[in-house]
């Protein structure tokens, strides 16, 4: 379980504060999938990085599993990390290394063996559905199957958190749908709790649990999923939704086009075969 | 044919002793320019602002270290620091005496490049591995230099044909070499034959040393496919 209590972050550049993020409370459940949604620049990503402590809270705290993690330093926070896996936006895969070589750091890391975290690694991307890559440069792969990768780099400590920021902004939808199913079966079969940021209702509503929706700092809606979406309270949730609704026309429409092409594609393959 | 023949036989060894003694002189210096200067540029990086362990006054300190060395004209620096050469090499003649100001002068530049290569490093790259609990130092040396390594090795070329020519201007001090023979033989006798001959070894070795780092940085760097 990940409590998050009266939670503040306030930057300060040249002589003037810029409060981030301003007393936040929430809780994620274990085993849960607990969506933050929010416009770029609301402070998801701040708030999500709070968790790991890649930022420091400037007051409150952040409770793992009952224990107050935020003052954490050297081995705790080493240990703390490795019980939390991270994934990005833009994948973050180290380019000089292979896939497996990729996958195996967090376990360098960690101390294991040479041996071990190669068999560890070659299961974890078996898991992932990328077995054949494992000696390829992240370079060589599609954004779907770096993403992949780092979910498989993310799992690879066996941690009971896992952060997901913005991990399908930079993918096609179809793309999307694959990497949300993914992270779905590993929630389900692995029980790993999972905080998804995103700024996509659609992602919100296909895996979140439980959302909550952050402005300019501060929570201003929560709950499940179903609820918050059937009943939004607050003016941003509303904005959000309808915004929504556009988007998955433009999502069909496109969908449709694609059939189109792909007909039209195999017509002219045809057509010069003919010719 | 039979001209060249004749320039090789009377010329031909004191030109392969010059090169030689050019060659020992920076690579030698290169070696140790980079033992010095190799630290000194990550600990730049890493105490920089924004850095991954920012030090305000240490970076400073470093940055007017490198500047400072970096301003100084090779020339005067050569001259200027012979007793210290004298004390380090017990002469500040020939190869020995040349090593030293060249180490000296090559130290803060390479300092710079290898900082400039760090700073390349996607700082995205070194969140990622701070969110895994690595250290600091892992983060330098498993992420920073890893994922820099092509920059870095460009950096040694460049290193490399930068001390090529200072090694050159070494030898106008009795330091040898292939710079020592252009202007002994060249310059003060007039003889155009060993001038040319010494140009052009000058720009074939220098040519050698830049396509094999760029074409081993091209072969280690998987950035694109």
């Amino acid at each position: 379980m990940i409590e998050i209590r009266n939670l503040t972050k306030v930057y300060e550049a040249r002589g003037e504060k810029h409060t981030a993020l301003d007393d936040i409370n929430l809780t994620v459940r274990d085993g849960e999938i607990f969506g933050i949604i929010g416009a770029s620049g609301a402070g998801k990503s701040t708030l999500v990085r709070c968790i790991n402590l890649l930022e420091r809270p400037t007051s409150g705290s952040v409770i793992v599993d009952g224990v107050d993690v935020t003052g954490f330093k050297g081995r705790q926070l080493h240990d703390l990390r490795e019980d939390i896996g991270m994934i990005f936006q833009n994948f973050s895969l180290f380019q000089q290394r292979t896939v497996a070589q990729n996958v195996t750091y967090p376990l360098e890391i960690a101390g294991m063996g040479k041996r071990e975290r190669v068999a560890r690694a070659a299961e974890l991307l078996e898991m992932v559905g990328l077995a054949d890559k494992a000696k390829r440069y992240p370079s060589e792969l599609s954004g779907g199957q770096q993403q992949r990768v780092a979910i498989a780099r993310a799992l690879a400590n066996e941690p009971s958190i896992m952060l997901c920021d913005e991990a399908t902004s930079a993918l096609d939808s179809l793309t999307t749908l694959q990497i949300l199913d993914l992270l779905r079966s590993i929630n389900e079969s692995l029980g790993v709790t999972m905080v998804v940021i995103t700024h996509a209702l659609s992602v919100a509503e296909q895996i979140c649990d439980s959302v909550a929706v952050i402005e300019a700092g501060r929570i201003v809606e929560q709950g499940s999923t179903v609820e918050v979406f059937a009943h939004p309270s607050s003016a941003v949730t509303q904005q959000l939704l309808q915004h929504r609704t556009v988007s998955s026309t433009i999502t069909e429409v496109v969908t449709e086009r694609c059939v189109i092409t792909e007909a039209i594609d195999s017509e002219t393959a045809t057509d010069r075969k003919v010719g | 044919m039979e001209l060249f023949g004749g320039f090789f036989e009377q010329y031909g060894q004191l030109l392969a002793q010059a090169t030689w003694d050019t060659l020992i002189m920076v690579v030698v210096s290169c070696v140790f320019a980079y033992v010095i200067g190799l630290p000194i540029g990550v600990g730049f990086a890493v105490t920089a602002p924004g850095g991954l362990h920012p030090i305000r006054w240490l970076n400073m300190v470093l940055g007017w270290v490198i500047n400072i060395g970096r301003s100084i004209p090779f020339i005067i620096l050569l001259v200027a620091i012979i007793p210290f050469t004298r004390l380090m090499m017990g002469t500040a003649l020939g190869v020995q005496g040349a090593i030293v100001p060249l180490v000296v002068s090559a130290a803060p530049f390479v300092a710079r490049i290898v900082e400039q290569s760090l700073a390349e490093v996607d700082p995205s790259l070194v969140e990622a591995a701070e969110s895994f609990g690595s250290s600091n130092w892992q983060i330098v040396y498993k992420v920073m230099l890893k994922e820099s390594l092509p920059s870095l090795v460009r950096g040694v070329a460049i290193t490399f044909v930068n001390l090529f020519g200072y090694a050159a201007m070494a030898g106008t001090v009795g330091a040898g070499g292939l710079g020592d023979l252009a202007i002994r033989y060249g310059y003060q006798r007039w003889n155009e034959e060993v001038m040319i001959a010494a140009v052009v070894v000058c720009v074939i070795v220098v040519q050698v040393f830049q396509s094999s780092g760029d074409l081993i940085a091209r072969k280690i760097d998987r950035r694109r496919a």
